[in-house]
């Protein structure tokens, strides 16, 4: 394979890749992102492999094995293309009959269909499925037709493109000006303009320009970013050389956090292709424009996806953050201009220049453009992975894509913005998906994390979630966070404990200011949104726990108790065995045990082994 | 036969600012951060070993100590949180006689917890090595433990 | 010719170079601002946040670190404003909590008026470490050896030597003592020995040949010799005597 010398014979490649498929013929997409990997997927797929050897389908059949196709609550998701037959929950016994009625019949295996909780509706194409219906997915959708390790599954969908109309067609400041116009928004929490920080950086002094792709995803209970790159790597990557030709780099970098071993894997992988076929490297498509990208791994440290911390460690330095009165644009990586960006922002550079700004920025709400993707995680009944359009609901996500809380409970709140951002309540749920109109309603976008919580969530004990792991994450350099945090955290401790003070609220709000106002960066600078949101919606529930000694939502071990009901309980036993105290007491078969209170520690092993829900909280 | 500092160094050209990929790929190979081996990184990158040692403390992903033939991680992030992560993780504790962040006497296991392994469907995660244990229960804890070695 | 601009600082107009810091030019200008972490002779660190000043642009306020903020034409600063004060007594109640009994922080909370800390005291109440690094960066910026740094992260954060051990790099010049603001650096001087205790060294002092004081460590000396390639012989009659 030589490298492209020019956007033609790119062309030419991309014709003779498509001419060599058959698109009609049955190709049997298997996904094997983190999600569907921890359900065993790797069995689904040798079992593909095998069942189609077997019968010798290998010139007639197709089998992709893909990133993540965001329906994670469903996995081992499987969809067979052309018709797109969508199947979920997919064992490796169910192969066989896949392969003879899907595959060869064209007949569908019933009981792996998706079927509505509440209507009873069976789904057969992925298209209709609830959970997608609702969606644009005009980023993430791609994982499900392409093997993020096959350059030519990315160009057969149209991959570089972009990039090749932007070296050869568009000048830097063109590029820039369609970037603006697109209105595109930071996607890693900052939702600052895009094309004004490549302006800035653009214009900045300096000898040598840098591109970074921040792909440090911190914030617990989000997993997009990693999603993204596992999938699709070169879409991230053509982003990043739109972005270095247009503001005048030749060097990037691809942080990855350390504990996303594939993303490394795999973009590693992408780089690697991508130079050998002249899209990345010296002299890219013949244009002259030459861009080099590196990966490298982060230390595990959440800090570190603040943009100055990152760069210290790529300096080789520990991620510390230092003060952006001069902004990295103009003075960053060894203090040189650099353009930091997120790894979906990055990946939505390609699609803006293919269709244009004006086409992009008729998506979305007046102050956002686009799609966002989100993690909608928790005690929602659809967990995963969705893109909509920024204006969507939180309702629509929740109920319409969510589908509404698991278990029939009632909802609470929903989280946005990761350990940054604030707990958005009922009365919210209208609220559109935006970056302004979460900051004004406390929150904030943040990377797109979304924890949906119900009746049985504390949200102090949330509150404290958060700052126990922004304590543990702070780098320490600065007073107000180093120190603050941690009391903010004592306070919320003592406050689960039944040990609050009535001063503790004015204390809180306190500490919460100077936070605001005098920390370094926004690590300390965001901590005190959990609690400002929880006491700003939640504030009944500060006041049970500090003024009665009482958890209404039934979490905090101290203020709760676990109790035998009894006309549940037939005496089965496996309770006593489970309680490491000793607490509870079998009496005798058919009669209910008894628990000892002062033994109890609250650990919960009963009520979890308990089958019967003959164990209650109060 | 495990791979000596010099060649890992080798790998990155000898470039100071990768001192966080060195160190990793000194911790894979060795499953901790030897006081020799970063003596010698010093020595050889001509970074002050206080240096070193700062960043070797800085990050989570680094151990100082010898770390145990298993590596257990209970996946803490708000999602698993929600689902009782926390009840997993204590029941852990109490059965490996360690908390966070240790290893058992017998170099068996080390019990660590991380961020959103992005398996939140399947929370509360465990990952042991590279096994995915998905809703994990307080009562699945002590047959999870007895599988290894 | 150095560029100047005018600037706002407590409504008075003070003209002064462009690019500098907001705390330089207040000082020079007889404007107290506080500080625990800074130091002329290193470069500012930003850490304290003692030294925030309230600064106004484009009709809207925020606060920055003194130390570091470059001053730019037509900026308002104010440097005691109620927002500022508020937030130096919470800074100053969160350093009671972690290091009560020196006698700098008891200054600082005296003239801030703030009686006592609002939190539990009894983390590091012996400790007098306040994390300002102005050791580590003079061992750094200054003397150049690296001997010690901060480790660990967050609440954890402290100053060491590597491993906790000796720290070999160490010439026992005792910049470190002399630059902390908290006295919580041991050093002692016995005889012809010097000990550093917090870094865990030890080291042999220089005669005289003609007073006969023991006047600095051998190792510094030599650091000295080597660096700036002085002859053999150059250190052994103290300064005093020469």
């Amino acid at each position: 394979m030589s490298r492209l010398q020019s956007p033609q014979e790119l062309e030419a490649l991309r014709k003779t890749i498509i001419g060599r498929r058959h698109p009609d013929q049955p190709c049997i997409t298997i996904c094997n992102g983190t999600g569907c990997h921890a359900y065993k997927s790797e069995k689904v797929i040798s079992a593909f492999s095998e069942e189609i050897e077997r019968r010798g389908l290998g010139a007639k059949v197709d089998m992709k094995v893909t990133g993540c196709h965001g329906f994670c609550e469903r996995g081992p998701i499987v969809v067979i293309y052309p018709s797109k037959v969508f199947y979920q929950r997919v064992a490796p016994e169910d192969i066989p009959d896949i392969v003879s009625q899907t595959v060869l019949d064209n007949k569908m295996v019933d009981k792996l269909l998706y079927v509505d909780p509440f209507s009873g509706e069976k789904f057969l194409y992925e298209d209709e499925v609830p959970f997608y219906k609702r969606q644009q997915r005009l980023i993430f959708g791609n994982n499900g037709r392409i093997d993020p390790t096959s350059i030519n599954d990315y160009l057969a969908i149209g991959g570089y493109a972009a990039l090749s109309k932007a070296l050869t067609k568009m000048s830097p400041q063109q590029i820039i000006k369609e970037i603006k116009q697109s209105g595109l928004r930071g996607r890693g929490g900052g939702g600052f303009p895009t094309g004004v920080k490549w302006e800035s950086c653009r214009k900045a002094k300096g000898e040598t320009k840098y591109v970074i792709c921040n792909c440090d995803e911190g914030d617990p209970g989000a997993y997009m970013d990693r999603s993204l790159m596992e999938g699709n790597p070169h879409s991230v990557l053509e982003g990043m050389t739109i972005g270095a030709y247009a503001i005048g780099s030749n060097r990037g970098y691809v942080y990855v956090r350390n504990e996303y071993p594939l993303a490394v894997k795999n973009v590693t992988i992408a780089i690697k292709q991508a130079e050998e076929y002249g899209l990345l490297g010296e002299n890219i498509l013949g244009t002259g424009f030459d861009f080099r990208v590196t990966v490298n791994r982060g230390g595990g440290a959440f800090v570190c996806g603040e943009s100055t911390a990152l760069m210290a460690s790529l300096e080789g330095r520990v991620g510390e953050p230092r003060a952006k009165y001069v902004h990295t644009v103009e003075k960053g990586l060894w203090n040189q201009p650099s353009n930091l960006n997120n790894v979906e922002t990055w990946a939505n550079v390609p699609l803006i220049i293919l269709k244009g700004a004006d086409w992009y920025n008729k998506i979305g709400t007046e102050g956002s453009k686009g799609t966002k993707i989100f993690s909608l995680v928790g005690k929602v009944n659809n967990t995963g992975l969705v893109e909509v359009p920024m204006g969507i609901t939180l309702r629509e996500i929740i109920y319409d894509i969510g589908g509404g809380i698991r278990g029939g409970k009632r909802f609470k709140a929903v989280q946005t913005g990761g350990p940054s951002g604030g707990f958005l309540p009922e009365s919210l749920t209208d609220l559109p998906v935006d970056f302004d109109e979460l900051t004004k309603a406390g929150s904030m976008m943040g990377s797109g994390g979304m924890i949906v919580m119900d009746e049985n969530t504390c949200m102090i004990d949330m509150a404290k979630y958060f700052l126990t792991f922004l304590e543990e994450e702070s780098c320490g350099k600065c007073l107000p966070c180093r120190e603050g945090i941690k009391r903010m955290r004592e306070i919320l401790a003592d406050i689960t404990r039944g040990e609050g003070r009535d001063e503790d609220i004015n204390l809180l709000k306190r500490l919460s200011v100077t936070l605001i106002d005098t920390s370094l960066c926004a690590l300390g600078g965001t901590a005190p949104n959990p609690i400002l949101t929880s006491l700003r919606y939640f504030k009944d529930e500060y006041e049970a726990h500090i003024k009665e000694k009482r958890c209404p939502a039934g979490v905090c071990k101290e203020l709760i108790s676990y109790f035998i009901i009894e006309d549940k309980c037939p005496g089965c036993g496996l309770c006593v065995k489970a309680c490491p105290q000793e607490a509870i007491t079998f009496v005798a078969k058919k009669k209910p045990v008894i628990l000892d209170q002062t033994k109890c520690i609250k650990c919960g092993a009963c009520y979890d082994i308990c089958k019967l829900g003959a164990v209650g909280v109060r | 036969m495990t791979t000596d500092i010099e060649t890992i160094i080798d790998r990155f050209q000898g470039d100071k600012a990768q001192l966080v990929s060195i160190l990793q790929d000194i911790q894979a190979e060795y499953y901790y951060l030897p006081k020799d081996a970063l003596e010698k990184v010093s020595q050889i990158l001509d970074i002050p070993l206080s240096q070193v040692y700062s960043v070797a403390t800085f990050f989570r992903a680094f151990s100082l100590t010898p770390r145990g033939r298993h590596l257990i991680k209970v996946c803490l992030g708000t999602a698993c949180h929600v689902r009782g992560a926390a009840r997993v993780l204590e029941k852990m504790e109490r059965d490996l006689e360690v908390s966070r962040g240790e290893t058992t006497d017998d170099l068996k296991f080390t019990l660590e917890t991380v961020n959103c392994v992005g398996a939140c469907a399947l929370g509360p995660m465990v990952i042991v090595d590279d096994e995915y244990f998905g809703q994990m229960k307080t009562d699945k804890v002590e047959a999870l433990l007895t599988q290894y070695e | 010719m150095k560029e100047l601009t005018t600037l706002t600082i407590d409504n008075r107009k003070i003209q002064a170079e462009k690019g500098a810091t907001i705390l330089r030019v207040a000082r020079d200008n007889g404007i107290e601002i506080p500080t625990l972490c800074y130091n002329e002779a290193l470069e500012p660190y930003g850490a304290c946040r003692l030294c925030v000043v309230e600064i106004i642009r484009d009709g809207r306020s925020r606060l920055v670190a003194s130390c570091l903020y470059p001053i730019e034409e037509g900026l308002i600063v104010k440097t005691a404003s109620e927002r500022v004060i508020a937030n130096r007594k919470m800074l100053v109640e969160l350093l009671l909590a972690r290091c009560s009994r020196e006698k700098a922080i008891q200054d600082l909370a005296r003239k801030l008026g703030v009686e006592k800390t609002p939190f539990r005291a009894e983390y590091l109440e012996h400790n007098r470490c306040i994390l300002c690094a102005l050791c580590v960066r003079t061992c750094q910026e200054v003397v150049g050896v690296s001997a010690i740094s901060l480790v660990n992260r967050g609440v954890e954060k402290e100053v060491a030597p590597p491993f906790l051990e000796t720290a070999k790099a160490c010439i026992g010049c005792g910049s470190c003592v002399y630059i902390c603001p908290t006295q919580c650096i041991e050093m002692e001087d016995i005889g012809d020995t010097r000990i550093i205790h917090n870094w865990k060294v030890e080291f042999k002092l220089k005669k005289c040949k003609v007073c006969g004081n023991y006047f600095a460590p051998e190792a510094q000396l030599e650091y000295i010799r080597k660096k700036w390639n002085l002859p053999e012989d150059f250190f052994d009659v103290c300064p005093n005597c020469r």
